[in-house]
């Protein structure tokens, strides 16, 4: 029998248990609670810290129980991957900057499925003749699901970096193939329950896995890979779990259903603020369909072009003012440009606000994160439910870099494919000043009726440098 | 036996999955890169069961995967907590005592 800790003991089986069992397991129990309490601690941007280094603390905790285990007799490996694991972590900790968040992301998520599936792998390797039934299927599930989050965060990272196109890569069938590919992975997993010893079952889920990572990612836009980041971070979740029923440790089923809620809830919180359900990010290749759709009229005629000094007048008589950043503004370097405009006009006594889309940045509350670095004080920041009542009363709306997010459309054109869309009302504040590069439509390549209305003034330019512009108009001018 | 042992880790997995979901729903859309970062980081207690492969010492294919997988997961752990702490620091309210 294999020496898995023995969770629920008869009479005699506690007899057995060494005091070091007893630590790892009150090891292992404490980190439990730790990382909840931790996770906890998130709920606040003032409890934050401490629940991190909560979590810290329970992570030690279990490595140090961990080290104690009867199981481990060397330990040389063991310090080699923790010491080129930690001069590599150090740097991706430290240095990455902050408009990288979702390529580092992906990158991590990549190192944790490698982990799991390599767990799963050396497992079954060992103990393929003594595996049972239920082991077989939940180190099956760990590998298959492990190998997924592997190559499909390889596949995420390589989009999000611009190392493979970001447009989708489809071809006909696609859909028919996947499916068909899942289904023979579902279908060699109950073979492995069945017949655990069968080494070729084994090493093909493992491989399917590998295959289905790429696949699955590889007819799925740049636009989307925030909800693809979230799910890879529910399977990476998922698959930890799975590791945890295959060696009978509870702390990994603990931390793996955390891990996986996580990231299944802010993949359903994006796919709702972009206006899109599951089914249609995964199998529906949308960048193809949308470029389409671009050309419905309403050209550049209309348009009102401001120079830097009237967006300044504007500014100066205004006395609520409210800030939407989308992801130009990150791409620009703005944020920095932003706060201290921002700075500029409180002084002079308006209200100044920031409206914060979910989906405005490229992965969860990312943008939040861009603007708390350029020292923007986090209880400006606003979510949409919170602001969106507040434009009707709102003196000047500035748009920077961001467009689909305002897009009225998504109220007011049944046809439009963001239709329904959660949009930020800036158009009801009674001036919307928009700075953008060029007439390029967004990231979707759907046109925006807001650039065309006649209390919008559009300010094209590099929004840093625009920015800067205006602040200086208005202290030259104040 | 196996049976036993199932239930009670159902019992751990379908309780954690509670838990998480009223936890992970409280955390605001302002934090949610730090949520991301921070879940990545905890998930790096794969680090436990890679531990064990890579020093039980069975033969040299397991080890070695076991010291690749200490290796991946201690980058998630390192990383990931350094990382969300840089954020988190980064949060901050407008001046204290202002109004």
């Amino acid at each position: 029998m294999r020496t898995a800790l023995a969770l629920i003991g008869t009479a005699e089986a506690a007899h057995a248990i060494d005091a070091r069992q007893v630590i790892f397991l009150l090891a292992l129990f404490a980190a439990s609670v730790l990382f909840i309490l931790g996770l906890r601690g998130l709920s606040h941007p003032d409890t934050a810290r401490r629940g991190m280094q909560m979590a810290a603390v329970g992570m030690l905790v279990a490595v140090l129980g961990t080290l104690l285990h009867e199981r481990i007799v060397t330990y040389e490996w063991i310090v080699g991957g923790l010491v080129v694991g930690t001069v590599i972590g150090i740097p991706m900790g430290l240095w990455i900057p902050m408009t990288k968040m979702p390529e580092r992301i992906a990158l991590s998520h990549c190192f944790g499925g490698l982990a799991v599936a390599l767990v799963g792998v050396a497992e079954y390797f060992n103990h393929r003749i003594e595996l049972s039934p239920f082991d077989a299927g939940a180190v099956g599930f760990e590998v298959l699901l492990g190998a997924i989050t592997f190559t499909g965060s390889l596949m995420a990272f390589g989009k999000l970096q611009g190392i493979l196109p970001g447009r989708p890569q489809t071809f006909p069938g696609q859909n028919a193939i996947n499916f068909t590919l899942l289904g023979l992975a579902a279908s060699m997993l109950v073979v492995l329950v069945a017949q655990p010893q069968i080494q070729p079952v084994f090493y093909a889920i493992a491989s399917l896995g590998f295959l289905l990572g790429i696949l699955l990612v590889a007819p799925i836009g740049g636009a989307d890979m925030p909800v693809v980041i979230c799910l890879l971070n529910s399977y990476a979740g998922l698959a930890a779990a799975a590791t945890g029923f295959a060696l009978d440790n509870p702390v990994l089923i603990v931390c793996g259903s955390l891990d996986g809620g996580s990231g299944f809830i802010l993949a359903l919180i994006m796919s709702k603020a972009m206006n899109r359900s599951f089914r249609n990010v995964i199998f529906g290749a949308f960048g193809t369909e949308a470029v389409g759709l671009a050309a419905v009229g309403k050209t550049d005629a209309a348009i009102r072009e401001g120079t830097v000094e009237d967006a300044a007048e504007l500014l100066k008589a205004a006395s609520s003012i409210i800030f939407v950043p989308g992801y130009g503004m990150a791409v620009a370097q703005a944020q920095h440009a932003v706060r201290e405009l921002a700075e500029l006009l409180q002084k002079q006594g308006a209200s100044v606000k920031y409206a914060i889309h979910p989906v405005a940045g490229r992965m969860p509350g990312h943008m939040n994160v861009l603007l708390a670095e350029a020292n923007v004080p986090y209880d400006q920041l606003y979510e949409l439910e919170a602001i969106n009542d507040e434009f009707p009363h709102t003196d000047v709306s500035v748009v920077v870099g961001a467009n689909d997010v305002v897009n009225p459309a998504a109220r007011s054109a049944p046809d439009s494919p963001i239709y329904g869309m959660p949009i930020l009302n800036v158009d009801q504040s009674r001036a919307v000043i928009v700075l953008k590069r060029s007439m390029n439509p967004g990231f979707a390549g759907i046109e925006n009726e807001l650039f065309v209305r006649p209390n919008t003034m559009m300010v094209f330019g590099d929004a840093k440098q625009t920015v800067g512009k205006i602040a200086a108009a208005i202290k030259s001018g104040g | 036996m196996p049976l036993e042992r199932l239930i009670i880790l159902l019992y751990v997995f379908v309780l954690s999955i509670f838990v998480g979901y009223q936890v992970i729903t409280k955390v605001p859309q302002l934090l949610h890169t730090p949520l991301m970062a921070f879940t990545n980081a905890i998930s790096g207690i794969s680090l436990v069961a890679s531990l064990v492969i890579a020093g039980e010492g069975k033969n040299t294919l397991s080890t070695l995967l076991g010291a690749v997988a200490v290796t991946a997961a201690t980058i998630n752990v390192v990383g990931g907590f350094l990382i969300t702490d840089r954020m988190l620091k980064m949060f901050r309210r407008k001046g204290k005592g202002a109004a």
